[in-house]
């Protein structure tokens, strides 16, 4: 009885018009709608938002850290897509 | 507000065993990137040990925040007036929301909030010992916002760049609120020094009574703080416990002199050549004893939170219910 089993959530603010939706941490609660309500109350006391999503942590999709280095390995040796990689004659210029 | 240097409450032995899972290569790459100042983050390969320590010092700070609410809250229908009251109204919300941030750090280890919960109400979890000293006139309130929550500030604003990622990130939005908090408190007791000299002398008890629990706060002195290495080598801590409570003396002595208040240590003195303040020896029976469950309120205290636990039971059962039942409704 004494023990709650909300679920968890992960709480995202805007911080205002313009910038993307930036995680701020997590809370219980029993539903969305409470979510909404206890990520107002917990993270926007001070107006540090203009916008508010909420997601069950459950539902969120997650890379294994462990995995990290061969996750990300296929992009670490193309450094022909970095701008830096091409060499520019001197006196061109707008390039 | 507070993780006090509580940590020589753990069981630093069976803490120092390592489990055989834990290859020496694996130790030697994860203090690394403590040494590159790497953060680390909830699901990244760590030693148990430091998991420990950290769900250790979090939920511990977590419950000194939740227990911390009450002394102050203790004045909130009497506040002097209307705005006291509402910025009093607000200190104490904040500090609800810091114990929510440090639970949810803490939740990110693998502990669950109801064991947190548990932990607290059994009386087997800490949290600060200031918080077991009453609060007898309004120039407390005045006196805990500039001194607890200013050793508070001094504590926590290191651990914004502790190597745990979540905990850092829970203090960069705590540090954010807690110079409001600081500055209504000396707002209230410069207000008191300068009316009466009935009200003077209330700030002047309330410092007397708050001075030393405050310098405890910083935890027991460096020669008896056995965790302390440990979480410095692991980048939790960056200051010892005698460093950070130094730096809260040199801080507030002038400000008690801005107030026209006598601190009440008759060995304070400051130290031309040093630029320090020296202070006399503290009470370190106190200090252990308040933690060890015999401080002036802590049975009050923690009977207080476990009846607020058990008397919003059937709101959180009620919201399960109803979360339950449009679940169902929505799912058809
Ligand atoms: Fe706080
Ligand atoms: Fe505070």
């Amino acid at each position: 009885m004494s023990h709650t089993n909300w679920p968890l959530y992960e709480v995202f603010i805007r911080s205002r018009s313009g910038l993307s939706h930036r995680h701020a941490g997590s809370l219980h609660a029993a539903d969305d709608d409470m979510a909404l309500d206890h990520a107002r109350d917990t993270y926007t006391r001070r107006m540090e938002g203009v916008s508010i999503w909420v997601v069950r942590s459950d539902r969120i999709v997650a890379s294994d850290p462990a995995e990290t280095a061969a996750l990300f390995e296929p992009a670490e040796d193309k450094i022909y897509r970095h701008p830096t990689f091409y060499e520019i004659p001197d006196g061109v210029e707008n390039l | 507000m507070y993780t006090q240097g509580l940590d020589q409450q753990g069981k630093p032995e069976q803490e120092k065993q390592r489990r055989p899972a834990e290859s020496e290569a694996e130790l030697r790459a994860f203090q690394r990137r403590c040494d590159a100042e790497e953060k680390i983050e909830a699901k990244d390969w760590m030693p148990e040990a430091y998991r420990r320590t950290l769900v250790r010092q979090i939920s511990q700070h977590a419950h000194s925040e939740i227990i911390g609410m009450q002394p102050e809250g203790n004045w909130l229908t009497r506040a002097p007036s209307l705005k006291r009251k509402v910025i009093l109204l607000a200190k104490v919300q904040d500090e609800a929301g810091h114990g929510l941030y440090l639970y949810s750090a803490a939740e990110t280890l693998g502990v669950s909030r109801d064991k947190m919960v548990d932990d607290l109400l059994s009386g087997k979890a800490k949290y600060s010992s200031i918080f077991n000293y009453a609060t007898l006139t309004w120039a407390d309130i005045g006196a805990i916002g500039w001194l607890v929550d200013g050793a508070a500030i001094m504590n926590q604003v290191p651990l914004c760049r502790c190597s745990y990622g979540p905990y850092a990130r829970a203090m960069v939005r705590v540090c954010k609120e807690e110079s409001f908090h600081q500055r209504q408190g000396f707002d209230i007791m410069h207000v008191l020094c300068s009316g009466s000299e009935a009200q003077k002398a209330m700030a002047q008890d309330a410092l007397n009574r708050w001075w030393w629990p405050s310098l405890m706060m910083f935890g027991p002195s460096d020669k008896d703080s056995e965790h302390s290495a440990q979480s410095m080598a692991w980048k939790i801590k960056r200051f010892s416990n005698d460093e950070l409570r130094q730096k809260f003396v040199d801080a507030t002595v002038p400000q008690a002199e801005f107030l026209g208040l006598r601190v009440p240590d008759d060995d304070l003195h400051f130290n031309e050549a040093t630029g320090h303040y020296e202070f006399g020896d503290i009470d370190w029976q106190e200090f252990y004893d308040v933690l060890a469950g015999n401080g002036p309120c802590n049975r009050e205290r923690l009977a207080k939170r476990q009846k607020a636990h058990d008397d919003g039971a059937w709101v959180r059962e009620a919201a399960r219910a109803y979360a339950a039942k449009h679940a169902v409704q929505e799912a058809a």
